[in-house]
């Protein structure tokens, strides 16, 4: 038996609303099925379940919220002999927002809603009630503030309730890593909260997006040591083309200029597998999978990063496709969990607004993160000529731990070469 | 108390309310006394005595048992560039005269596009527990301070018994003073020099970290002698004395309960559609994510006020039930 749990989508996410379950009691799944719709503050994610099975039970009803870790639905497997492989078979954790999928049918994960951290997980085994945790606003405020999991603490007030004084009493979270080293990317000790981002409630989503991006950008600059490099492209060839094929097609199936920057990022990192992967308990854990994280801005603020899955196995077309269906989702609902939690680099562009260069800031626990600014018309001297070339500039912000300057320029010089040679995009 | 001992002395609510008038009669001619009984009789209460003989029957006169009739001169008076105070024997009566005050008095700024205010100040004796049973003891300030354009006051201290009248006077609308007719025998410490004091803030009269008690009137000093107890206890009580019942400073108690992320509310008047509902609903739009339990109230039974002196005492709030509802939502304190 395993139970299938309302899964950490961000780290902002404290609890989520089932819309809706795709399965009944008894029927059979397979693992990546999409089994359930939950709505959270930023939309409604499909979720997939990790394991092969039998619907044993549903827990939750349709329309109820629950806070993250609570079990929603039990599944009967082939039993655990069988899940532990598999679980070992995954990529290792998500992307700094999230709980390692291939897990999430078999963690709890703490709801605490400003911790930096929100991939704590700990054992399946007794999972808490499906029923809210009793606890006064204030008591809830202090856990969130010390990013601690109400769920893990005792109520010593009427009925159970838990009180500021129990949070006071309350210990860190325990980092409970669940199988191997294959470990969700956690840090043992939740990092302080900066004041100005505690107080607001959790329902304002905006607040509670910020909350989350200032977690993890703020860890990000506190523990990797960035390193920037730059490289301007000439885009003349890869536009030339994109431009050919385009006349061709009705506005509709038209390609994007990102999309072949995405297709030559996936390429150029195949070269350069030490920027694809998580730094994680002090090492480097390197991707198979090249899941291109796509920072999107949401039109009431801040921004999400879904993953373009295996990118550099995907034609310009279907990374296309996928890119268009994935932003409509990202902004309308229905992102599926893995492309929240899978991304394994990320990729950023800002030209759309005039932005000539961009220095990221790497998303934990990935180690790179590529930015694209604006395709502008330059002066360009090559063989003695000077000419007027469409230009970008394309800078990567690596983690040093992971890599040095030497791989990182490899990587743009990679880049550059499939962004001259656009036929093998 | 900020003043030394040396220059402190002791006097009863009831004389600090007369010196408080007889100041008043002496800084501001336009100043003069009416009500049942507050001249020849000195007053229901005695707070007027002496007062005919000091200042003759012009200005301290008595009047029929027209509550309607007299409330309204008095607003006329104020109308026609007088200060009266008008003394309405207790709150109860104040019915009578309730179409004057919130039909007339509160509006008519509001209705002659600001022409006309009103500087009435009408004093009202308040409360229950002398066993003159249920037509004598209601606690009505709740009501007022459900009308704009009046100010409810609740001096509770002699300080503030002294020192409120005058600030009414002062301000240029009409302004009710509920006396809780308890409190006329308290003997407390003034400073000599006490004179006038502000009539829009709320005050801390106890400081403490684990709970806070928000209260008025007479229940505030059941709520300081619970306090007292709850002390020998471990539970140190916060006390706010809210002094102006309308407008209500919010400031102050919900910046108390942001320290001690408690609070129960003690008010004599009756649980439904009261001043406590009012404070407790401010808390909870102010200081939801501060608290730490749930907003408590003790208020009065929702009986008419038994005449029977242990029904009447089970009815009301008292100190017993303040020690015993604090430990319960402090619980496992320390």
């Amino acid at each position: 038996m395993a139970d299938f749990c309302m899964p950490s989508l961000g780290a902002d996410m404290q609890e989520g609303t089932l819309v809706e379950w795709l399965v009944k009691a008894g029927d059979e799944v397979k693992r990546r099925d999409v089994i359930a719709v939950v709505e959270t503050d930023k939309a409604a994610i499909e979720i997939e379940v990790y394991e092969d099975g039998v619907v044993e039970e549903l827990v939750v009803e349709p329309g109820q919220k629950v806070p993250v870790g609570t079990v929603l639905a039990v599944i009967r497997s082939e039993g655990e002999a069988a899940a532990s492989p598999q679980q070992r078979r995954e990529p290792a954790a998500g992307t700094g927002g999230a709980p390692v999928p291939a897990e999430s049918a078999a963690i709890k994960v703490a709801a605490a809603p400003a911790k930096p951290e929100p991939a704590v997980s700990v054992p399946s085994a007794p999972g808490p009630a499906a029923a809210r945790i009793k606890a006064s606003p204030y008591a809830r405020r202090l856990a969130a503030e010390r990013g601690l999991d109400l769920s893990q603490l005792p109520g010593t007030g009427p009925g159970g309730v838990i009180r500021a004084a129990d949070v006071a009493g309350g210990v860190a979270p325990q980092v409970l890593r669940p199988g191997t080293e294959q470990a969700a990317p956690v840090v043992a000790e939740p990092a302080p909260v900066p004041p100005a981002a505690a107080a607001p409630p959790a329902k304002d989503f905006q607040a509670g997006m910020r909350r989350a991006i200032a977690a993890a950008m703020a860890r990000s600059n506190r523990e990797i040591p960035h390193y920037y490099l730059g490289l301007r492209i000439d885009l003349s060839r890869t536009l030339r083309r994109l431009e050919a094929e385009n006349l061709k097609r009705p506005i509709r199936e038209r390609i994007l200029p990102v999309v072949p920057l995405i297709k030559a990022v996936a390429l150029a990192l195949g070269e350069a597998p030490e920027l694809n992967g998580y730094w994680v308990d002090d090492r480097f854990q390197p991707q198979e999978a090249i899941n291109i994280g796509f920072a999107i801005a949401l039109r009431q603020g801040g921004l999400i990063t879904p993953a373009l899955l295996n990118a550099d196995l995907q034609s310009l077309d279907e990374l296309m496709a996928a890119l268009r269906d994935l932003i409509t989702r990202a902004r309308s609902g229905g992102l599926r969990s893995s492309e929240l939690t899978e991304a394994t680099v990320t990729v950023t562009s800002l030209g759309d607004l005039g932005v000539e260069t961009v220095y990221g800031v790497i998303y934990p626990p990935q180690v790179a993160l590529v930015g694209f600014g604006r395709i502008m018309e330059q002066p360009w001297a090559e063989n003695g000529m000077l000419a007027v070339r469409p230009v970008l500039t394309a800078t990567l912000a690596a983690d040093h731990r992971a890599t040095d300057g030497h791989r990182g320029a490899q990587f743009l010089d990679a880049l550059n070469r499939y962004l001259q040679e656009p036929e093998k995009l | 108390m900020t003043t030394t001992a040396g220059t402190m002395r002791k006097l009863t609510y009831r004389e600090a309310v007369r010196e408080a008038i007889r100041e008043a009669m002496h800084k501001d001619e336009r100043v003069f006394l009416m009500g049942e009984d507050v001249g020849r009789y000195g007053g229901c209460f005695a707070v007027s005595k002496g007062l005919l003989e000091e200042f003759g029957p012009e200005r301290i006169r008595d009047t029929p048992l027209a509550e309607s009739g007299f409330t309204g001169a008095g607003i006329g008076a104020a109308l026609g560039g007088m200060r009266p105070i008008v003394e309405i024997m207790t709150g109860n009566f104040s019915l009578l005269a309730a179409d004057q005050i919130i039909n007339t008095a509160a509006v008519l700024l509001h209705m002659s596009g600001g022409q006309f205010n009103v500087p009435v100040v009408i004093r009202l004796a308040t409360g229950g527990g002398r066993q003159v049973a249920a037509q004598h003891s209601r606690s009505l300030e709740g009501w007022f301070a459900h009308i704009p354009g009046i100010k409810v006051l609740a001096p509770a201290t002699v300080n503030d018994a002294r020192g409120m009248l005058w600030t009414a006077l002062e301000d240029p609308d009409p302004v009710l003073i509920f006396e809780n007719s308890n409190l006329y025998n308290m003997e407390g410490p003034l400073a000599v020099e006490a004179g006038a004091v502000d009539i829009d803030r709320a005050r801390v009269r106890r400081d403490g970290r684990d709970i806070t008690i928000i209260s008025y009137g007479a229940s505030l000093f059941k709520a300081l002698e619970a306090a007292e107890i709850l002390a020998k206890d471990g539970i140190e009580v916060e006390v706010v004395d809210l002094r102006t019942l309308r407008p209500l400073d919010e400031a102050t108690f919900l910046a108390s309960v942001a320290r001690t992320h408690r609070a129960l509310v003690v008010d004599e008047g009756w649980r439904s559609g009261s001043l406590a509902a009012e404070i407790s609903a401010r808390i909870m739009e102010g200081a939801f994510y501060d608290l730490d339990a749930p907003v408590a109230r003790l208020c009065t039974a929702e009986v008419p006020l038994p005449y029977a002196k242990h029904l009447e005492e089970a009815a009301l709030p008292q100190v017993a039930g303040i020690v015993a509802l604090v430990k319960k939502m402090v619980g496992g304190h320390g």
